[in-house]
């Protein structure tokens, strides 16, 4: 367990040992292909941030580069999946999955049900999502929450380079179309990764931290702030436990339950926009099925209820902090 | 009359802070040597930092609740004799020139290795120099990583190789049937390839079995046999404890299997779960593990054993046992043959060398001279 590497090197892996794997993986997308010594045109990026680099090579003919045609690819990413094939398919921006919705929505997350449980759809759906980057409103949105209302869909948002692999692993194996969440910010973080293959199960949720005076429930990049609201508290003397998702659907009920049960006091931190988001569909989860514990009323740190702004300072506000959370945890602790 | 510093003790090879549970001895307490003087905590493990020397606790100087590097000043001790002042200046002298080893530091010491033997991978650590090699055998699910607190000790007197058995850590996970046979084969494999004529063995729980099979195959490679805990000497084994253990898949279902290792279960860490957790989750483990379990143990029962035989299996053999071991029961340790070294240390679980390390490390090291 010594080695580390980052979050976009273990997704890499967890791409290349599945290829290994399973023959039926393939992986497309815009500017998949290439990267490590590919000649010519060939020679992009591996992916718009470097992500799929060096599979081109490695497995011929198994990493498409695809028109800048979302419709298109995500759709044949789907009847892929439906004729037999494990494909992964990377949609860049979460943001442009608009263009898709169909192919997704009305398609792929219907077929088993429609079928009655006849036809197995394993695509997965990698894509970036969050703010952070400078990258203005039409590519930073968090959708998570969008995507988790839609039976039929499962929904990753892995936090650490560890959980990427191991959930990534498990998306491809899974039979079901799975949308998989990678925050553009993690893309550099470091962590511990085994060599070997490993699959992380869908719904079990990552108790990060455990503590009894207060819970904070919340995925993706976010868990690091809220780690680091944790620890702020510590030096005041206050335990506070902290849970990382992982899975947005299907969502771990139980450990959030125990959890507010044991604190009595939540605070779920969300860095999507606030309306219909996972903040608002978990503190109605504790409301209403854990109401009795609770000491005092839910708190929420979500992103207000705007676009992300372009400029640098008021992307920075927009974006829940460290500060704000522990903030929260003190209000909820009364 | 001198004054002794107690620092932040190193308890393996990747651990670069402690934090300070609390203190056990008070200022003015006489204390020996052997005696917990303040409990640590690390990322893996809790345990009591022992005093090297005689002398009175003069000085408490980590907090309760405070993270510290390795090396940390903790504690003074020191004779009646040494003045306030005097003390005062050895800690002076010792806060200045301290330096806490950095994170990079820590990493340029003896890292874990990995070979390709008999077509398996295998990662094992080498620590120390000279003498007859001891070679440290884990037990069922276990790893190099178990020998923490014993490894460095030990090799101050010779050179102590641990490994990491087929279907265990880091080595390859693949096993054909699973039996001591074949994880005895491994370790033989394992002591031709690093040219290990001859050696002590020291095995814990299963590691015990899997020794006690190597002396029977190659009786010639046994300078002495230390069994821990072990496997292969009775006939009970904690079969619900294997059972769990083996299908067991996240921490709700491990905690409480792994409790049963220690006799103090406060010293079973969320990062010892979550290694654990990670560890199962390895592709091919689950599968091996089961093998494993069925080829040794039966339910509640074990299927063979060496306990008639113990004493002819090598020149000389000891056994240590946690009396509250909860998963092979100490009774194990009795009415052994006379020639057999026996120590059962009360209060103790079944992670003897990890609970009781420094009693365990002293009898292993004076067994080993002698």
């Amino acid at each position: 367990m010594a080695r580390k590497i980052t979050f976009s090197q273990a997704i890499n892996e967890a791409l290349s040992q599945e290829m290994a794997r399973d023959e039926t993986v393939i992986v497309m997308g815009e500017d998949n292909a290439g990267g490590a010594g590919s000649p010519g045109e060939q020679d992009a990026w591996g992916g718009v941030l470097g992500v799929t680099k060096g599979l081109f090579h490695k497995y011929p003919g198994r990493v498409l580069d695809t028109p800048l045609s979302e419709g298109g690819y995500i759709g044949a990413a789907v009847g892929a999946a439906a004729c037999g094939m494990r494909p992964v398919a990377e949609l860049m921006f979460i943001d442009f999955m608009g263009v898709c919705f169909d192919q997704i929505f009305n398609q792929a997350a219907k077929f088993r049900y429609m079928f009655g449980g006849k036809a197995v759809t394993p695509v997965v759906i990698r894509a970036m999502q969050g703010a952070g980057l400078r990258a203005a409103a039409q590519h930073s949105q968090m959708l998570t929450s969008l995507f988790t209302h839609i039976p039929g869909l499962k929904v990753v948002c892995p936090s650490t380079p560890y959980d990427a692999k191991g959930l990534l692993i498990q998306a491809i194996r899974d039979n079901d179309p799975v949308i998989f969440c990678e925050h553009k910010l993690l893309y550099g973080r470091e962590g511990d990764v085994p060599e070997e293959s490993y699959a992380i199960p869908f719904g079990e949720a990552n108790v990060v931290r455990e503590g009894n005076d207060a819970t904070i429930v919340t995925y993706g990049r976010m868990v690091h702030y809220a780690t680091e609201a944790a620890e702020k508290l510590t030096k005041d003397g206050i335990d506070v436990e902290v849970i990382d998702l992982r899975t947005t659907s299907p969502l771990d009920e139980e450990t959030i339950l125990e959890s507010a049960e044991r604190t009595g006091r939540v605070v779920v931190v969300d860095e999507a926009n606030p309306r219909c988001s996972m903040a608002t569909d978990i503190s109605a989860l504790i409301a209403q099925r854990a109401f009795h514990s609770l000491k005092a009323p839910i708190e929420m740190v979500t992103a207000p209820h705007t676009p992300t702004p372009f400029a640098g300072v008021l992307e920075d506000m927009y974006i829940p902090s460290a500060q704000q959370i522990a903030d929260a945890v003190l209000k909820v602790r009364g | 009359m001198p004054i002794h510093m107690i620092t932040m003790p190193k308890w393996g090879l990747s651990m670069e802070h402690g934090q300070v549970n609390g203190w056990l001895k008070a200022i003015g307490d006489r204390v020996a040597k052997g005696d917990e003087i303040l409990d640590v905590e690390t990322d893996k493990i809790a345990s009591g930092v022992e005093c090297a020397f005689d002398g009175i606790l003069r000085r408490q100087i980590a907090q309760e609740g405070d993270t510290l590097a390795v090396g940390t000043l903790l504690a003074v001790v020191a004779d009646a004799e040494a003045g306030e002042a005097e003390i005062d200046a050895a800690v002076e002298a010792f806060q200045r020139d301290f330096v806490p080893a950095s994170a990079e530091a820590g990493e340029s010491g003896p890292q874990p290795e990995k070979a390709q033997i008999g077509g398996r991978t295998v990662r094992y650590l080498k620590l120390g120099e000279g003498g007859t090699p001891a070679v440290l055998i884990h037990g069922f699910g276990g790893d190099l990583n178990n020998w923490l607190f014993n490894h460095a000790d030990l090799a101050a007197h010779r050179t102590v190789w641990a490994l990491d058995l087929p279907g265990h850590g880091e080595s390859g996970k693949a096993v054909e049937s699973g039996s001591a046979q074949e994880l005895a084969d491994a370790v033989i494999a394992f002591m031709d390839e690093r040219g290990i004529e001859r050696a002590h063995l020291i095995g814990h729980s299963m590691g015990a079995l899997v020794a006690m099979t190597v002396a029977d195959q190659a009786p010639t490679r046994i300078a002495s046999l230390s069994l821990i805990s072990g496997a292969g000497l009775g006939k009970e084994i904690n079969g619900a404890y294997i059972n769990g253990f083996t299908e067991g898949s996240n921490r709700n279902a491990l905690k409480p299997q792994l409790a049963k290792l220690f006799a103090d279960p406060s010293l079973v860490t969320r990062q010892l779960v979550e290694d654990i957790v990670k560890y199962k989750r390895l592709e091919g483990v689950q599968e091996a593990l089961r093998k494993i379990a069925a080829s040794a143990f039966e339910g509640d029962a074990q299927r063979a054993g060496y306990r008639d035989r113990l004493a002819g299996l090598a020149p000389r053999v000891l056994v240590i046992w946690g009396e509250g071991d909860q998963i092979i029961p100490a009774s194990h340790a009795q009415g052994l043959p006379g020639e057999v070294r026996v120590h059962v240390l009360e209060g103790k679980g079944h992670m003897v060398q990890m609970e009781a390390a420094s009693e365990v490390n002293r009898l292993l090291n004076e067994f080993l001279e002698g």
